[in-house]
């Protein structure tokens, strides 16, 4: 029916007084990497806790997956994935454990679950002996990989990353974006917030959002272009706080 | 279905996997049943008492010997006037003085009336009254025994204590502790339990996934009921082979209503879970709003007769008000479903107004 992997329309989430999120519309196609950008409080956990159905908008809606927020969350939850910003695996289940529970959880078959976990170390390179540690005792840059390969374990068609790479060493970080184009390579739309703006390079597209709205959006380069400016710092700069001469 | 199995095991292995707590958790009820059998008791033995005797004679010496035989009491000493008492009960020497009357035997002879005071250590009120009750209980038969001729024309009321003969408090506690354990066990490790969820981040995951929110709650509190019917039978082993405490009716019931109950307290494990934001709200939750009037309005600790009407009033929602009198009603009297299914009935209702107010709070906070 729809042919982007997320579309939103209008949709606004008030808190009181407080418009949290302001009539945001976007869509993302199937396939690209979208990045969500935006100071602290700017609105974007808010936006994304209402496409993954945590939260119910006040007015606007939108389709993920081809399906409405609203009205068909149950087909949207079985087509979603999920990173979250505080660390979402058991920390005292084993990484086996982990996957199998999710995998459970989402409803894959056995066979797929034991084939799907062997692919899983295999790509981020876990060992057999570290796939039977508790999770607690694995590095953290091998916890969010496996956090994000988990949200991938169903073979959802788009993939939600709030702040994935938050406090981890650059390596893991480029690893963990090459992870990020690998999915998106195979036809999941990955939506990707962040804080650090060379991240923002590698998406396809951006949005900066600013007290709840969007106020950019587009590829870097033409993002950058628009505003005539040599880097996505500038601009973000100029947005955020528009006394400032970047 | 599949994917709640798969839950319960993993809920299963939080639990298994953190010793500590599980040892605590099996622990308590054994630790508990011990504390309140040895130290926490309400039946009085060995009462240190003093015989005041002026004049002993053939009487007294009966009396005395009696007392003495008790192992309710131990006589101190037997003083020959009231002087030295006032000390000795300020210095928690004595807890009970029997002042007899000079010339006993002669009065008992003449027909006299004997007047004999009994004083009593009342900074314990509960305790003070009970060995009243029992130096009263000596003295009177002593002087049945003695005076049988001007005991026959008094009206003698002849007690026994049914169902209890010997006024063992063990009896009484051990159907409150399985109360309080349970409360322990399933509401307040199901409210923490979830709040953990909650706290690290995972319950967000659950959320998003398809796994239905009564299915996570399902899944979460299955292993605390299989710990919680553990307990229970913990609680019966060790308070049958230590203190001796009988089961008169049938265990099966017994442990119906047991499942009763702990379904009762994981729904308000579960409503507490719903209002508390970190693992430390919920466990004061608990603490304050569960443990509190399950040890003091439940009848397990104060008997509710001498609760003021208010707190009596307040006692009707107390869920473990009622288990207790369905335990101690299988336990001690052996009773059955026949004479206890008002109870069961209140209970049945107040679960499935816990278990809807719960489900409403939860579905709620998801919207």
């Amino acid at each position: 029916m729809s042919e982007y992997a997320i579309e939103a329309q209008q949709l606004s989430r008030r808190f009181g007084k407080f418009t949290a999120v302001d009539a945001i519309s976007f869509q993302v196609r199937p396939g690209e990497v979208f990045g969500f950008l935006g100071a602290n409080g700017a609105g974007k956990t808010t936006a994304i806790r209402m496409l993954i159905g945590l939260l119910a908008p006040t007015s606007g809606s939108a389709r993920v997956a081809g399906y409405d927020i609203l009205t068909q969350a149950e087909q949207v939850r079985r087509r979603i994935g999920y990173m979250s910003q505080r660390f979402s695996l058991y920390e005292d289940l084993t990484v086996r454990e982990n996957i199998t529970l999710y995998g459970g959880i989402y409803g894959v078959s056995d066979q797929d679950i034991v084939r799907r976990t062997e692919e899983i170390l295999g790509r981020i390179g876990l060992s057999e002996p570290a796939s039977r540690e508790l999770v607690r005792d694995i590095p953290l840059g091998w916890k969010q990989q496996l956090a994000f390969c988990v949200a991938l374990l169903h073979r959802p068609g788009v993939v939600f990353l709030d702040e994935p790479t938050g406090g981890v060493d650059p390596i893991t970080r480029r690893r963990f974006w090459e992870l990020i184009y690998e999915t998106a390579a195979a036809g999941t739309s990955v939506l990707v917030t962040t804080h650090y703006l060379d991240e923002a390079e590698y998406c396809n597209r951006i949005s900066i959002m600013v007290n709840g709205a969007i106020a950019a959006m587009g590829a870097p380069a033409e993002v950058r272009t628009r505003f005539g400016a040599e880097t996505l710092d500038q601009v973000f700069l100029r947005l955020t706080r528009p006394g400032t001469a970047a | 279905m599949k994917s709640f199995l798969g839950f319960v095991r993993k809920e299963a292995l939080h639990l298994l996997r953190d010793r500590q707590t599980l040892a605590i958790l099996l622990l308590l009820p054994v630790i508990q049943v011990l504390i309140f059998g040895f130290a926490v008791r309400t039946d009085v033995r060995e009462i240190a008492i003093v015989i005041v005797d002026p004049t002993p004679d053939l009487a007294t010496l009966e009396l005395r010997d009696r007392v003495a035989a008790s192992d309710r009491f131990r006589v101190v000493r037997v003083a020959p006037s009231t002087s030295q008492l006032d000390a000795q009960f300020r210095a928690s020497m004595v807890r009970q003085a029997l002042v007899l009357p000079r010339d006993v035997a002669r009065r008992i002879g003449r027909g006299d009336s004997l007047p004999v005071q009994l004083l009593t250590d009342g900074s314990d009120p509960n305790t003070g009254g009970i060995m009243q009750g029992y130096a009263t209980a000596i003295v009177q038969r002593w002087y049945a025994d003695l005076a049988p001729s001007r005991a026959s024309l008094q009206i003698q009321a002849l007690s026994r204590m049914r169902y209890n003969p010997t006024l063992e408090s063990s009896h009484l506690f051990v159907p409150g502790l399985i109360a309080f354990v349970l409360t322990i066990v399933s509401a307040m490790m199901t409210a923490i339990s979830i709040t953990r969820e909650k706290e690290t981040g995972t319950m967000e995951m659950l959320l998003v996934s398809p796994i239905r929110p009564a299915a996570i709650v399902a899944g979460k509190v299955t292993p605390y009921v299989a710990l919680g019917f553990l307990s229970v039978l913990l609680v019966l082993i060790v308070a049958r082979v230590v203190f001796e405490v009988p089961l008169r009716g049938s265990l099966a019931l017994l442990l119906a209503e047991s499942g009763l109950y702990i379904v009762t307290a994981l729904a308000l494990g579960i409503l507490i879970s719903t209002q508390a934001p970190t693992q430390r709200t919920a466990m004061i939750f608990a603490l304050a709003g569960l443990m509190m009037p399950t040890l003091l309005l439940s009848g397990f600790i104060f008997p509710l007769d001498s609760l003021p009407v208010w707190l009596r009033t307040i006692s009707y929602v107390v869920p473990a008000r009622w288990f207790l009198i369905v335990v101690r009603g299988i336990m001690i009297k052996g009773a059955g479903l026949a004479t206890l299914w008002q109870e069961t009935l209140v209970l049945v209702g107040m679960t499935t107004f816990l278990l809807l107010a719960g489900s409403r709070k939860l579905a709620i906070r998801l919207g």
